[in-house]
């Protein structure tokens, strides 16, 4: 059996999305600056685009930048935030502490340029606490950054009470919404957003674009500096056939959501249920409020790099905490903000499950799972000493 | 996965000397649950031979197929050659590690150094270094 249950990672892209490309790739090749009409045809699908996706999360038109991905918009978001903030002398700024790097990489370079950063604690199940966020509110708080929904344990932050905070206390709110757009109901105008960040490859368009939605009256600063484009906001000739891609996708997703959704929740909950039954295991993050094809869990007494290659071996695409976390030696830091301890957080494992996964994929799934941790189990020296007694279960 | 050798995959799935030799002479433990790889190394010496090895590892492919290569190593081998094991040799005849991954090679030599230390200290007539 063949399963991608890494779709948090990155999506495979649907044909529709495939399909909304081609004609840009193309007889629509034109740059949409031209005045002559292969320009324009280019044009006028770049702004359906910018409407399509601005019905998605309920903004106007007018308040979608394209970019080059989530990354791209939450450097730019904050960044924006930062300096508007700081010609009124306002240097802090509102986060928490399992935010993506793209966030908190730019919030360090803050940090180095004198801006202050409060990280909330996220607590055992992953999400922040609203009265700790509006607490940490200051008089020279210039931004609140807090994501809509986690990318390794896929948990759902609080965004509507964020948003009414922000509003209350007039601080600017961004969301980076990369894990949640097209999967999960967003309205910027009821959630109070003033910013929010999404990436077309999270559901199913291609990688390489995204958008940044920025509210009317916020002023955005660019990253990218040249021509007009996205009305001075982001130079570049934009990228015609990935943003029309995107579009589509997101059209489809927003289409299906709710059925999706439900679909997911069911065999999340089935592939929940099974993975808890191998003993000293536990699942990470809320299990209620999180992403509908999100499952994340730890295993005592074994490492994730080795069990994601035996899971390799029987077909199945899994992860262990963000893809950009591997590499480095340091387990991934949404699992130490949970309270998850180092030997214990090394035994992470990701399953995000797309729209295509079958109740037999998730039972075929579950016994591999369970066989694996079993093999390493059997020849991990932490586990011989945790079941001779030598030291304490956590799980 | 392209990321390590066939070596490397071939050891990691199925893993040479794995177990306890409970009655062993040496028996060595490097490494810790914070960076993620833990080795223990079991010798069991007879006429200054390693007469058998065992392992067993918590960590990453890297360090399983290293723990599995060492021991294959220095099995039969006189102690005085395997005092001399290091981790280079481990990582070429695995055909080579990732560069932030040769770290658990390293482990695997210290852990056959930790268990060679335990067995002169537990057998000083042995000699030693
Ligand atoms: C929560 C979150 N933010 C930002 C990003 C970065 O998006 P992109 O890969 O489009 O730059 C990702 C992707 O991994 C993500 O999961
Ligand atoms: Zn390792």
């Amino acid at each position: 059996m063949n399963i991608y249950a890494d779709n948090a990672a990155t999506t495979k892209m649907s044909r529709t999305a495939i399909d909304a490309m081609l004609p840009f790739l193309e007889d629509n090749f034109g740059n949409p600056s031209s005045l002559y009409s292969v320009g324009q045809r280019a044009k006028e699908a770049l702004e359906q685009a910018r409407a399509t996706v601005a019905r998605a999360i309920g903004a106007d038109a007018r308040e979608i930048i394209f970019t080059s991905g989530g990354s791209e918009a939450d450097n730019q978001a904050i960044l924006s935030a930062a300096a508007t903030g700081e010609k009124k002398g306002k240097r802090h700024i509102v986060s928490d502490a399992i935010e993506h790097h793209a966030v908190l990489h730019t919030l360090e370079k803050l940090e180095n340029n004198g801006f202050e950063v409060t990280y909330l604690p996220v607590h055992e199940n992953g999400i922040v606490r609203v009265d700790e966020l509006e607490a940490a509110i200051r008089e020279d708080t210039c931004l609140v950054t807090v994501m809509f929904a986690n990318n390794e344990i896929g948990t759902l932050q609080p965004v509507r009470e964020i948003g009414a905070i922000c509003r209350r206390r007039s601080v600017l709110f961004h969301t980076d919404a990369v894990q949640a757009v097209g999967h999960v109901p967003i309205d910027v105008g009821a959630n109070n957003i003033d910013m929010l960040s999404a990436s077309a490859h999270k559901f199913h368009g291609p990688k390489g674009v995204g958008f940044l939605y920025a509210k009317r009256s916020v002023k955005l600063s660019n990253l990218i500096e040249g021509g007009a484009q996205e009305r001075g906001l982001r130079a570049g000739t934009e990228n015609v056939a990935g943003i029309a891609a995107m579009a589509a996708a997101l059209d489809e997703a927003v289409a299906d959501m709710d059925a999706n959704a439900k679909k997911l929740t069911t065999l999340r909950e089935r592939l929940i249920r099974g993975l808890a039954q191998i003993p000293h295991s536990a699942l990470n993050g809320d299990a209620e409020k999180r992403l509908p094809g999100n499952v994340s869990f730890c295993f005592e007494g074994i490492e994730g790099e080795s069990l994601l290659l035996l899971l390799d071996d029987k077909g199945i695409c899994a992860s262990s905490g963000s893809a950009c976390t591997s590499g480095s030696l340091d387990p991934s830091h949404v699992l130490l903000a949970i309270g998850r301890v180092h030997d214990v957080a090394h035994g992470s494992l990701r399953l995000t499950l797309g729209e295509d996964a079958t109740e037999d994929q998730i039972d075929y799934i579950t016994e591999s799972v369970k066989e694996v941790v079993g093999t390493l189990r059997n020849f991990s020296p932490v586990w011989r000493d945790l079941l001779a007694g030598k030291t304490s279960f956590i799980l | 996965m392209a990321l390590y050798s066939e070596k490397v995959m071939d050891h990691f799935r199925n893993p040479r000397n794995v177990g306890v030799i409970e009655d062993a002479d040496g028996v060595g433990e490097v490494g810790n649950a914070k960076c993620g790889d833990i080795m223990k190394i079991y010798l069991k010496i007879e006429d200054g031979i390693i007469a058998d090895v065992k392992f067993e590892t918590f960590g990453c492919a890297s360090a399983i197929a290293s723990s599995s290569m060492a021991t294959e190593l220095i099995k039969g081998k006189p102690l005085s050659e395997a005092t001399e094991l290091t981790n280079k040799a481990v990582a070429e005849a695995l055909d080579g590690l990732p560069a932030h991954k040769l770290h658990c090679s390293v482990l695997a030599e210290e852990a056959i150094q930790a268990a060679l230390e335990d067995y002169y200290a537990k057998h000083p007539e042995a000699g030693g270094k």
